[in-house]
């Protein structure tokens, strides 16, 4: 059956997936640092003893992650530009898009991470003289942030493969590129196969960084 | 006492509550400067959240608590500010364990008391070669072992050369082994003269550098006696008991 394939159309559109995929970089990239930085604020207000911070903190995080990924994405593209009275482009309502939602996903993860420190730890940065602020920036954060990144990086590989989804607005991604280039040269099963097998590809290749990543954590505890 | 010296720590009157359980009952006590004071008492006694009251990292319901003539309790006061110059040793170490032995010493001398690096580095190399771990500068705290951990979280608190020091039971968690090398360097710093106030249950150090010993039992202070007049005659039942218990073997 693989006779009737053309995979050579797949090399001839190489430089158009290339940017497509940079898109693809671009975004998981801001929405995994902008994500992993807000949502930090995000879980230091969910703990916050300051009850209607720590109520707001909450509600956003509940309410992205009980809405699909997809819908939040249309939500931003279609409904901000009323808002606002200005398009906003496909691609700077995906960066904005995927920042605010992934921020709740890693708000639970640094929450848990920074539940995961000892008291002790706390009390030891207090008594030294350390204001919250310092307390969180140089002993709770940091080691936080390490016993997390196994997480953190898997989260990042879900990410990654979700990126796929601004397909639906058009903003042009890797999927996005390969399925122009499939209508261009009227192959899109080739095309297809060949973003999954990228797709797969890197994401296999990165959970086994994390694989990696996990023993070294666990012999330096 | 004939003559009253300075007193350092003021407790007045101090009580707190856990939701309607009472773990601290009136307690009224003092340390004067350059004190040695032991407190001890059987688990669960509120020794400990005593302690941990006098730098405000528990906070009381009622009563007062003096650390130098500042209030502790005072929301006015500049907590941070205060713990700052109490040094603090806790049973468990809480040294930082993602940074290096140096840096765990120095962090707090730059960030709080505003030291320069070169500053710092001085004072942290003088205080590791006073407890010996001079040669462990480079290391991890999860590479040492616990005396060492804590010998080198005494040297932490004096490198912000603390007007007094707060000891929470620093040789429970030790190897018995282990236990001596921490004592040995408290020996020495009560005899330079620094004030401290220690929650311990090893009488050999209470009695050979405390001046005074607090004995605690269900959040009262039981005892407040001299050293001679504790271990010679202690008037309560309870500490009679506690002592019994702790010295027949």
């Amino acid at each position: 059956m693989f006779s009737t394939f053309d995979f050579s159309v797949i090399v001839a559109s190489l430089p158009f997936i290339w940017s497509g995929l940079q898109f693809t970089f671009k975004l998981t990239f801001v929405a995994m640092t902008g994500g992993i930085i807000i949502g930090t604020f995000l879980a230091l207000a969910r703990l916050s003893s300051i009850g209607p911070l720590a109520a707001a903190a909450s509600w956003y995080v509940n309410i992205m992650r009980s809405i699909p990924l997809v819908m939040v994405i249309l939500w931003f593209y279609l409904v901000i530009p009323l808002i606002t009275g200005k398009p906003m482009g496909a691609e700077t309502s995906a960066l904005v898009t995927f920042t605010a939602f992934e921020a709740a996903f890693f708000c639970e993860i640094m929450r848990a991470g920074i539940q995961g420190i000892p008291k002790g730890q706390v009390a030891a940065g207090q008594a030294m003289g350390f204001t919250y602020s310092q307390v969180m920036r140089f002993v709770v954060l940091p080691q936080a942030f390490r016993n997390m990144l196994p997480v953190l990086l898997t989260q990042t590989i879900v990410l990654f493969q979700d990126t796929s989804l601004v397909y639906a607005i058009g903003a042009k991604d890797m999927l996005k590129a390969a399925e122009v280039a499939g209508k261009n040269y009227n192959r899109p099963v080739e095309m297809i196969i060949f973003v999954a097998i990228v797709y797969f590809s890197l994401s296999f290749a990165l959970s086994y960084v994390v694989k990696r990543l996990q023993k070294r954590i666990a012999i330096k505890r | 006492m004939s003559e009253m010296p300075e007193a350092m720590i003021k407790i007045n009157n101090v009580s707190k509550w856990y939701g309607d359980f009472k773990v601290l009952t009136d307690c009224t006590t003092s340390v004067a400067k350059g004190e040695v004071i032991v407190v001890c008492g059987p688990s669960g006694s509120g020794k400990s959240t005593l302690i941990k009251c006098v730098n405000g990292l528990e906070a009381f319901q009622q009563g007062d608590i003096t650390v130098k003539g500042i209030s502790v309790g005072d929301p006015k006061t500049n907590l941070p500010k205060l713990r700052a110059h109490v040094g603090m040793v806790f049973q468990h170490f809480e040294l930082f364990p993602h940074m290096t032995i140096t840096d765990n010493l120095s962090i707090a001398q730059i960030k709080v008391l505003g030291r320069s690096k070169d500053e710092a580095h001085a004072k942290t190399m003088k205080l590791l070669d006073r407890v010996g771990l001079k040669a462990h500068a480079h290391k991890h705290p999860g590479q040492l072992s616990g005396g060492q951990q804590q010998r080198v979280a005494i040297a932490r608190a004096l490198c912000m050369d603390p007007i007094c020091m707060l000891f929470d039971e620093p040789t429970s968690a030790l190897d018995p082994e282990m236990v001596n090398e921490v004592l040995d360097v408290m020996v020495q710093l009560a005899k330079e003269g620094m004030t401290m106030m220690c929650v311990t249950h090893e009488m050999g150090f209470a009695r050979k550098v405390s001046n005074r010993v607090i004995f605690m039992d269900n959040g009262n202070i039981v005892e407040d006696a001299t050293k001679d007049d504790f271990f010679g005659t202690p008037r309560s039942e309870r500490a009679q008991q506690f002592l019994s218990k702790i010295l027949s073997h």
